[in-house]
């Protein structure tokens, strides 16, 4: 009994957390069709942000939550305005950039932070359920992603903001037409999802610990994660982050963490063949 | 009365909410040249690509010289023989014009067998001089008559024209209308057009799509006629 | 001078170049240098598989890696199981093709688009990165093979004359070798995308749509330029693996993935001289970068080492400024100069020479 609280967790947990690491992915992608190659990398600095902003003395929770966020926000706003807004339309080319921008990312942090894991040991501390005992931050991250997740559908559904991006995505010409305009709510967008993923590899960031390379960890399954969530934001997410979720959990905890793994890719795949516009291209269509 | 060419049952084809083919049953027979017209938004796109595999329809059946080809393959259907010049120009742009009808004829013909038809189909469309341009680089007409030799060269048993004479000179469209005529001494076609010029100069029978259905079938001077053709086109082009 | 006559005197100044370079080099270049050499060769074949697969064929393929690294692999395993190198070398080549043509099936017959399928060919390469990186333990070997995990196979013996174990290939040996290969596929390649099937998945890369309405089925001519290009690139992992007499995980991870698109993008899609340009170009810059290294560092770590900075930065600077790569820009720079000559030349004409000229 005990035993299927704790992997009930665990799949929550999972679930959570692939959530929130794909959901700045989603909105970039989902909004601007821009494939974020560096994404993992704003992972990683939402982490280093946190840690560097903890060593000097600022509360772990504002770090994670505020400070990291803010400063990854602000890099995705300079990266859209200095890369990305010269390859619109072009979707190999966003790639390859992104990519050569996930580099430079990783090699600067290298040279600056080296190549040792820096951590913050995980708050909170752990509790009981029955016989097993579980850390209370997993908890924390649930909830956060479920916060996170609320959010967005708040903000799309019911402010004004939520609605310029939506119909920026449906038809940015008449948007424009409209008196709005989509360069900023391209930066503005792009900007937010670099936040959300800053923010994610903060409240992370002490369960894993942060080094250069870490993103390439979250990269591989975040954009699955998000091509087989399909064309809506949310539902997409939440449903795509579901399934794999639960399916990874399930084989980690069957056999090795590894084969978790592939089982999540082995899932994609078939996805990607039976449905090829993703999750949401056939269900829940209406969909925010 | 010979078996039809081409046969479409009950053909439906709808996108989420939106019908854009509703249960057209047409019949071409072999050799003939049948007109399509309607206004925008009309279907007939939707038409062409149902029948040249690129959507499998929603329901009913699209069946060539009496084969189902419904739930065919694109390419399957253009080995079968359906050739389509579609609306915006489909064409290799980074290639010659030259590599470009070699594609086409190459799956027909092999080695110099090819390079002849393709110096041939050249001569046909009125591009040899322009054989060894980039057709990304050439006047919109021109690429037209390129996907034209294109589709000639695979021989196709019935060619379907989406807007053959879309955006181009008087001259030029005097010049496809020819082509079609003589290519319709071998082959069936339906040709998808707006210029109602264009149409006298090369119809006979014209079948009338509206909202995704068939509203009428007749021939061409009685269709020009017509007060429902003319209400759907709302008063333009009624006086051609 | 027309079209084929040029093809012609570019397909035999490679030539002359290449086997200049195959006969010269071990006689005037330093030990040192040749080794150097050899691993350029190998990774330009490397980077002539992608050539083909992406810059020919359009498959945007990041996991090019995967096969370099199951070729290397599969070569060292096999050594070690069967002693004689013939079998070994055609495993190296017929298991990465048979992977590449399970991989291509799934995504092309799945018509997975462009976009998606650089997505799924990374995560294969990641996936294959992290199963062998957790190989470490002894419970880990195929037959008499230990895996070894993140510290790789090391000692994997070279390859030997087929049939005379006895006689194994030295290292200039293997500098011949991977020049040899190198202008083997050079002009192996140039004659499969001048033949019928080149000249349809280059149709199929333009427009796949038309070249469907034409009659010809993408997925099956993208499958067989993927199989072909798995295989070359297993083919070039099995000369790494001798070159090195070691082989990692490494190899498959994104570093290396990430270099193999760099090469072809900096050297020019489209074009095979390119890629090999760029690869070398690179990789002698990476190597020259990283030389203030500790001498001990062995090539893979100087290169590493500043890598990915670097080649950031190249790649985001190629993709804005020179999208089309070095080799192309610079024919169309040489075009450009010529026909600015011509026009200088043709204008200096007094007006009644102009007429009758």
């Amino acid at each position: 009994m005990d035993l299927i609280a704790l992997l009930a967790i665990q799949v929550i947990y999972a679930i959570a957390s692939l959530a929130l690491i794909s959901v700045g992915l989603a909105i970039i992608f989902g909004m601007m069709r821009v494939i974020n190659l560096a994404h993992g990398e704003f992972l990683m600095l939402g982490g280093y942000v946190a840690i560097v902003a903890t060593g000097h003395g600022v509360s772990i929770w504002i770090a994670m939550l505020v400070v990291a966020p803010v400063v990854v926000g602000i890099i995705g706003v300079i990266v859209e305005r200095t890369i990305i807004r010269f390859l619109y339309g072009r979707m190999v080319d966003t790639m390859l950039a992104t990519w050569g921008l996930s580099l430079f990312l990783v090699g600067l942090t290298t040279a600056v932070f080296g190549n040792t894991t820096v951590g913050i040991s995980a708050p909170l501390g752990s509790f009981q359920i029955g016989a097993y005992r579980t850390s209370g931050y997993t908890l924390f991250v649930i909830a956060v992603a479920f916060v996170v997740l609320g959010g967005i559908f708040a903000v799309l559904r019911w402010t004004r903001l939520g609605l310029i991006a939506r119909g920026t995505m449906q038809n940015a010409n008449m948007a424009a037409a409209l008196g709005v305009n989509p360069p900023r709510v391209y930066a503005v967008t792009f900007g937010v999802g670099a936040a959300l993923s800053g923010l994610a590899g903060a409240v992370l960031a002490p369960v894993s610990g942060v080094f250069p390379t870490i993103g390439v960890a979250y990269v591989a399954k975040s954009f699955i994660t998000v091509i087989g969530g399909g064309a809506a934001i949310l539902t997409g997410t939440v449903s795509a982050s579901a399934l794999f979720g639960t399916i990874n959990q399930i084989a980690t905890f069957a056999t090795t963490p590894v084969f978790g793994e592939v089982a999540l890719l082995a899932t994609a795949i078939v996805l990607i063949r039976l449905l090829p516009q993703g999750i949401t291209g056939r269900f829940f269509r209406r969909g925010l | 009365m010979a078996a039809p060419l081409l046969e479409t049952r009950n053909l439906s084809m709808h996108f989420g909410g939106v019908q854009a083919v509703r249960s057209v049953n047409f019949a071409l027979a072999e050799g003939e040249l049948r007109c399509l017209i309607g206004p925008n938004g009309a279907g007939k796109s939707t038409f062409f690509k149902m029948l040249t595999g690129q959507l499998v329809p929603s329901q009913g059946q699209v069946l060539f010289r009496g084969e189902d080809i419904s739930h065919a393959h694109a390419h399957q259907i253009a080995r079968l023989g359906i050739g389509i010049k579609t609306q915006v120009p489909n064409v290799f742009d980074g290639l010659s014009v030259r590599e470009n009808i070699w594609l086409a004829a190459n799956r027909i013909h092999s080695g110099e067998r090819a390079n002849s038809v393709v110096d041939e189909m050249l001569e046909r469309v009125g591009l040899t001089g322009a054989a060894e341009r980039l057709v990304g680089q050439l006047a919109h007409g021109q690429r037209q008559w390129v996907e034209l030799g294109i589709v000639l060269s695979t021989d196709p048993r019935l060619i379907l024209l989406d807007e053959p004479a879309a955006g181009m000179t008087h001259e030029e469209v005097y010049k496809t209308a020819e082509l079609v005529r003589q290519i319709n001494r071998s082959k069936a076609l339906i040709v998808v057009e707006h210029d109602m010029q264009f149409i006298r100069m090369i119809a006979d029978k014209v079948t009338v799509f509206n909202q995704g259905a068939v509203l009428v079938e007749d021939a061409v001077e009685n269709i020009l006629r017509n007060p429902l053709v003319r209400d759907i086109y709302l008063g333009k082009q009624a006086a051609a | 001078m027309n079209a084929r006559a040029r093809n012609l005197l570019g397909l035999a100044l490679v030539g002359l170049v290449g086997l200049s370079f195959l006969i010269l080099t071990p006689r005037f270049a330093e030990l040192d240098t040749v080794l150097d050499l050899t691993v350029y060769m190998i990774m330009a074949i490397l980077a002539l598989s992608l050539a083909l697969v992406w810059g020919y064929g359009g498959i945007l393929c990041f996991g090019q890696s995967a096969f370099f690294g199951l070729g290397a692999y599969t070569y060292a395993i096999a050594m070690f199981n069967f002693g004689e190198s013939t079998i070994p070398l055609l495993l190296a080549i017929a298991l990465p093709a048979a992977f590449a043509a399970l991989l291509g099936y799934f995504m092309f017959y799945g018509r997975i688009s462009d976009v998606y399928l650089g997505v799924i060919t990374l995560t294969v390469t990641l996936i294959l990165f992290n199963s062998v990186n957790s190989t470490a333990g002894p419970e880990f070997h195929i037959g008499s093979a230990r895996l070894g995990g993140f510290n790789g196979i090391p000692g994997i013996p070279p390859l030997n004359v087929p049939g005379n174990k006895a006689a194994v290939i030295d290292l200039e040996g293997m500098f011949y070798l991977s020049t040899a290969a190198l202008l083997a596929t050079y002009f192996g390649l140039r004659l499969l995308l001048a033949s019928r099937f080149g000249r349809i998945i280059v149709g199929i890369r333009e427009n796949e749509r038309r070249a469907e309405l034409l009659g010809y089925d993408p997925r099956a001519y993208k499958l067989v330029t993927f199989t072909i290009g798995g295989a070359l690139a297993g083919f070039a992992g099995c000369l790494f693996a001798n070159w090195g007499n070691f082989v990692s995980p490494t190899i498959f991870g994104l570093a290396q993935s990430a270099q193999i698109i760099i090469w072809v993008i900096v050297g020019g899609r489209g074009t095979l001289i390119g890629p090999i340009v760029g690869c070398i170009g690179v990789q002698w810059l990476s190597a020259a970068l990283g030389a203030n290294q500790p001498s001990g560092s062995d090539w893979w770590t100087r290169v590493l080492a500043n890598a990915p900075l670097i080649l950031g930065i190249i790649l985001i600077a190629f993709v804005l400024l020179v999208p089309k790569g070095l080799v192309p820009t610079l024919g169309d720079l040489g075009q450009w100069l010529l026909r600015a000559r011509a026009r200088r030349v043709a204008t200096g004409l007094k007006p009644k020479q102009a007429e009758e000229g």
